[in-house]
């Protein structure tokens, strides 16, 4: 703290009035005789300084700039000479014919002597070089990658990463010196020397794989191991763990006796990401990090718990052994780690530990920050869905913690909680309305207490004592703001059309709001009036249990109100489609579940600096959403009505191929787009009028001339390394759902271009490039749906439409690879953890929710029993209010 | 001994470096030259792209040596180097006829800088050694040196690789410069 007080200080003196012209004014100096580098250094930084805070220099002015730096190179001084390369290369850019200096930085990096700034001349030389003179300077470079200095071979080997991304072909020549360097004693070096090797390998699977093998033993350094831990992570994450996969795993375990903690650490952390890691697997890694826990660094301790909480929320099981160890750092004198310890613990604890828990996190909620505190309160959300009985509990220590001090993300944190715990718990209604009341007694958050009165007016009049709400929501009315007032009104007249008995005294209430200064309070409660005195009224309009969809209503009113022509007519409501509350619940639901493993991660982040949070959040919208905006903004397929959904990436290509395609299918309610995601990996090529010729190569269906191909929608051109996407639009009729396989072909006219100048050549000739076939199936007019309580949702369908089919499904070696076929072919999500299956199970029931396409609820059982001489029988059971969708739904499985 | 003599007595008198521009086409042997009168030996050279600058030790004086790229992209930069130049040598490859007259257009050019008015002019006929190569004579002529008014100029022939009249050349830039103190 004190040093960067200081620091601040010394700032203030030197660049407290800084001014660029002054400072270009200053740089004259460098055109004097002779140099004063003292002077000449500070007039350097300040032009860095100002180049750092964005001040914007124009081409003519960092020109001159440029070339009056140049005339510093007749000076020895040393450190004005790194002052030089700095400048450059940050001028680089912005100035013009800055390769006017590529004969003195050869120079510098040639001589013999044992200079100091070798290493700065080859990175500044490769800031000015591009891309087509990379040939020129190649020679100093290859002999700069293999130089026995280690700073110098890794200026060379860090620079030549940067020029990889520009001249892929040249660097990837260097190979063989990249090699020589891996070997060097510099431990940096061997580091640099791997990260490059990987860039040139990256697309060659089995040359990385050969890679990492080659390298697990025998580096020095622990940067490098790290590195190779990192690579062999992202092939396991691409590739099922078999065959080759197999070796890396035991490469990575073998890292796990590794002496460097660093090693370990990232070693052990990889195992943990592992898809379909098996908690035989896992051992030896959660053992390490066990170890970590009881270690003197706060660092270590903080990784480790850090991994272990991330792996509780899949494997809570894997790590049940740790919480011993766990249980002595919730008194850690780091809060980080102790808030970690307790949420990891919430999330493995049995219930009798809960209680020895939650008065252990009432001593320490005080201490930590918001963020925290917000990550606390969402385990012990999901705790307490996790064992009900703990409801009485949980709530208590929910409404204390709502009495203390908090910002409004905390607040409303907590009361998501209090309200997800009514809307699954019931009996626990009575409890929670109470606290919530006390609590918009005295709550500065408008948000929070409108949400409380209309959960209270939804709810409330259905517990067993409803009038003791009335006067929490009339002293309200009394006492709030209008945006509290107008939501306590509509609150109040809930009770009074849900209760007979109340509604005469309710009625009271109301009139004296009449009187209410505010317009909004005001009509609401003439408005509810009115609706009070006649029973029909009531039951159209507060009973009711449909409601528009709103995030359709809001795009719906936002188009209205930017068309002018639109507007000259009143806006036609019956176009948005109604769904039920029920719906909406199980949507928001599906949002909240979705996002809530986003923040629980980006929350660690956030609290060191505020930004990743944001963008974060922007990542947490889902694709759909972002695939319907995308869509919307193209006319014809805005005509095309409301996104239904959207399958997952497909891809076409390999990734190594020319050009990389990839195809997402969204289903409308009267038409099929097949969405496109191509890339041109060529930089010497440009595509123009891409378009995709899709063909239906195999049915087996009699009706599939219902499927009408409409139209393409290409793409004008495709530039190297810039996605475009191509629509292709088939018409279906609203009951038909065939299942197709396409071919496609990809049509286009490619022309050669100049990739240094980005220059085209008018010359084009037509070409095609045939793509692999494509599945339309069942489980593609699938949309994911949300729901908690499968038994309930089960029996509310009923029997009536039930089918079952018995399958063979020979192909699958394993349970848990006949799951994953059964979720893919039918499109459903699985519920309640249905997914995981046991290592050693033989039979397993899975449990699949879904929306059918048209907005047909519909909910599956599958029951599996394997064996390993006849591979796994499925019992599929489909229920569904449609007959027609359990049928279709139950011959999906193939 | 005698160097840090004359060293102490430079700087008593406040004698400062002298500095010169090395100018031609690409491949006249520019930077040869620089090297040879550095460090007398012949180096192995590139095109230069941009510059060399280097300090040259010579009769007790310092000369501050800058040898700009001849490439026909590089010389509209020559003209960033001008400012408080003593003196140009300008290096003219005696065996390329065919541009010689390019080269002559270039020299005048840029004499006609108001910043070099004052800066003395040696031209180095070089690349004697060759065969075919042309005599002092023809490249003056060709160079139309003898029409230059107001100009301190001189000519000399030499071959930076065997360094035949180099030292010269050296010598009548010692001798004005001097002179003009």
């Amino acid at each position: 703290m004190m040093m960067q007080k200081k620091d601040e200080d010394t700032d203030g003196d030197m660049f407290q009035r800084i001014d660029k012209s002054t400072v270009l004014q200053e740089a004259r100096a460098f055109n004097e005789y002779p140099i004063n580098p003292k002077k000449c250094q500070q007039i350097l930084t300040k032009i860095l300084y100002l180049l750092a805070h964005s001040e914007v220099f124009a081409t003519a002015e960092a020109t001159e700039t440029f070339f009056s730096i140049t005339k510093l190179f007749q000076s020895k001084d040393i450190p004005l000479r790194q002052m030089v390369y700095l400048t450059i290369k940050e001028l680089s850019t912005i100035a013009e014919d800055v390769i006017m200096v590529t004969s003195s930085l050869v120079k510098d990096i040639n001589s013999t002597s044992e200079t100091i700034y070798r290493a700065n001349a080859i990175r500044a030389l490769c800031k000015i070089t591009d891309s087509s003179m990379l040939q020129s300077i190649e020679r100093f470079l290859k002999q700069a990658i293999v130089d026995k200095n280690p700073s110098v071979a890794s200026a060379a080997l860090v620079s030549s990463h940067h020029l990889f991304n520009k001249n892929k072909e040249v660097v990837k020549r260097w190979i063989n010196e990249v090699q020589e360097a891996a070997n060097s004693r510099g431990l940096a070096t061997q580091y640099h020397a791997v990260g490059l090797m990987y860039l040139i390998k990256q697309h060659d699977r089995m040359a990385v794989i050969k890679m990492i093998q080659n390298y697990s033993s025998g580096l020095r350094s622990p940067y490098a191991y790290c590195m190779l831990v990192r690579y062999i992570a992202k092939i396991l994450d691409e590739e099922d763990i078999d065959g080759n996969a197999r070796g890396l795993y035991e490469i990575l375990e073998g890292f796990l006796r590794h002496k460097n903690d660093m090693i370990v650490y990232e070693a052990a952390r990889a195992i943990c990401n592992m898809k379909n890691v098996t908690s035989k697997e896992l051992y030896p890694a959660v053992s390490a990090l066990q170890l970590m826990l009881v270690n003197p660094k706060v660092s270590l301790r903080f990784a480790a718990i850090r991994t272990l909480n991330k792996l509780s929320l899949t494997h809570p099981q894997a790590i049940v052994s740790c919480n011993l160890d766990i249980e002595n750092l919730i008194t850690d004198s780091n809060r980080s780690i102790a808030t970690f310890a307790i949420t990891t613990l919430l999330k493995t604890g049995n219930e009798a530990s809960v209680d020895r828990l939650m008065k252990q996190i009432s001593g320490f909620m005080s201490e930590i920050a918001d963020e925290f505190k917000i990550i606390v309160v969402d385990a012990i959300r999901a705790l307490c869905l996790k064992f009900p009985q703990k409801q009485t509990m949980m709530l208590n220590f929910l409404a204390s913690i709502l009495r203390d001090e908090g910002g409004y993300e905390y607040k409303k944190a907590i009361v998501d909680a209090i309200f997800d715990i009514v809307q699954s718990i019931p009996e626990s209604r009575e409890f929670a309305f109470s606290y919530l009341c006390e609590f918009i007694e005295d709550c500065e958050f408008t948000k929070l207490s409108v949400r409380i009165l209309h959960l209270l007016g939804a709810e409330g009049p259905e517990v067993s004592q409803p009038s003791q709400y009335i006067r929490y929501i009339y002293n309200r009315i009394i006492l709030e703001n209008s945006t509290i007032r107008a939501a306590a009104t509509s609150a109040l007249a809930k009770f009074a059309i849900k209760i007979p008995e109340l509604r005469e005294r309710i009625k009271v209430l109301l009139t004296r709001c009449l009187e209410d200064v505010d317009d909004e309070v005001r009509d609401r409660a003439s408005l509810y009036l009115r609706i009070l005195d006649d029973e029909e009224l009531c039951k159209k309009y507060i009973v009711n249990e449909n409601t528009y969809s709103l995030n359709y209503l809001e795009s719906s009113l936002q188009e209205y109100l930017e068309d002018e022509a639109l507007r000259k007519t009143a806006f036609d409501i019956s176009k948005v489609p109604i769904i039920t509350k029920a719906q909406e619940k199980s949507e928001q639901l599906r949002i909240k579940t979705k996002t809530a493993g986003i923040l629980a991660s980006s929350a660690m982040n956030s609290a060191r600096e505020p930004s990743p949070k944001k963008s974060a959040m922007a990542e947490s919208i889902d694709p759909q959403q972002q695939y319907a905006m995308e869509m919307e903004a193209i006319p014809q397929l805005a005509a095309l009505g409301k996104l239904f959904t959207s399958s997952t990436l497909t891809p076409l290509t390999e990734l190594e191929t020319e050009y990389v395609v990839g195809c997402v299918k969204h289903i409308f309610q009267e038409a099929i787009v097949f969405q496109f995601n191509v890339r041109n990996t060529l930089n010497d090529s440009v595509l123009e009028n891409v378009s995709i010729v899709m063909d239906i190569a195999s049915q087996d269906d009699e009706n599939i001339d219902l499927l009408q191909p409409l139209y393409c929608i290409p793409c004008n051109q495709l530039l190297y390394d810039q996605p475009e996407k191509i629509y292709v639009v088939y018409k279906r009729p609203q009951q038909y759902t065939p299942s197709v396989t396409f071919s496609c072909l990809l049509k286009f006219i490619v022309k050669d271009c100049d990739p240094t100048t980005g220059e085209i050549d008018s010359e084009g000739f037509e070409d095609e490039y045939q793509l692999e076939d494509l599945e339309l199936s069942i489980g593609d007019y699938v949309a994911p749906a949300f729901i908690i309580n499968f038994q309930k949702a089960w029996d509310e369908i009923g029997d009536a439409n039930e089918v079952v089919e018995t399958y063979m499904l020979t192909a699958a070696t394993s349970l848990k690879k006949a799951i994953s076929s059964v979720i893919d072919m039918l499109g459903m999500t699985p519920c309640e953890n249905s997914d995981i299956v046991e290592d050693r199970a033989n039979t397993h029931a899975l449990l699949l929710t879904g929306t059918f396409v048209g907005g047909i609820p519909c909910i599956a059982r599958a029951r599996m029993i394997y064996e390993s001489s006849t591979g796994v029988t499925l019992e599929l059971t489909v229920r569904s209010p449609v007959r027609a969708v359990c049928e279709i739904l139950s011959n999906a499985i193939n | 001994m005698g160097q840090i003599f004359s060293g102490l007595l430079n700087r008593l008198w406040g004698s400062k470096e002298v500095r010169i521009l090395i100018l031609g086409l690409d491949g006249a042997g520019k930077t040869t030259i620089l090297y040879r009168l550095q460090i007398g030996e012949v180096v192995t050279t590139i095109p230069t792209i941009g510059f060399n600058v280097e300090t040259v030790n010579y009769k007790n004086i310092k000369f501050q040596v800058w040898d700009l790229g001849g490439q026909t992209s590089i010389r509209p930069y020559w003209r960033c180097y001008y400012t408080n130049t003593d003196a140009i040598i300008y290096v003219v490859d005696s065996v390329d006829k065919d541009r010689i007259a390019t080269s002559k257009e270039e020299l005048i050019a840029m004499l006609d800088e108001e910043e070099l008015k004052d800066a003395a002019l040696l031209v180095f006929a070089n690349k004697q050694d060759m065969e075919g190569a042309m005599s002092v004579m023809d490249v003056s002529n060709a160079l139309g040196l003898s029409l230059l008014k107001n100009r301190t100029w001189t000519i000399f022939k030499c071959s930076a690789v065997t360094g035949e009249g180099l030292t010269e050349g050296m010598d009548w830039l010692v001798n004005t410069i001097e002179g003009k103190k």
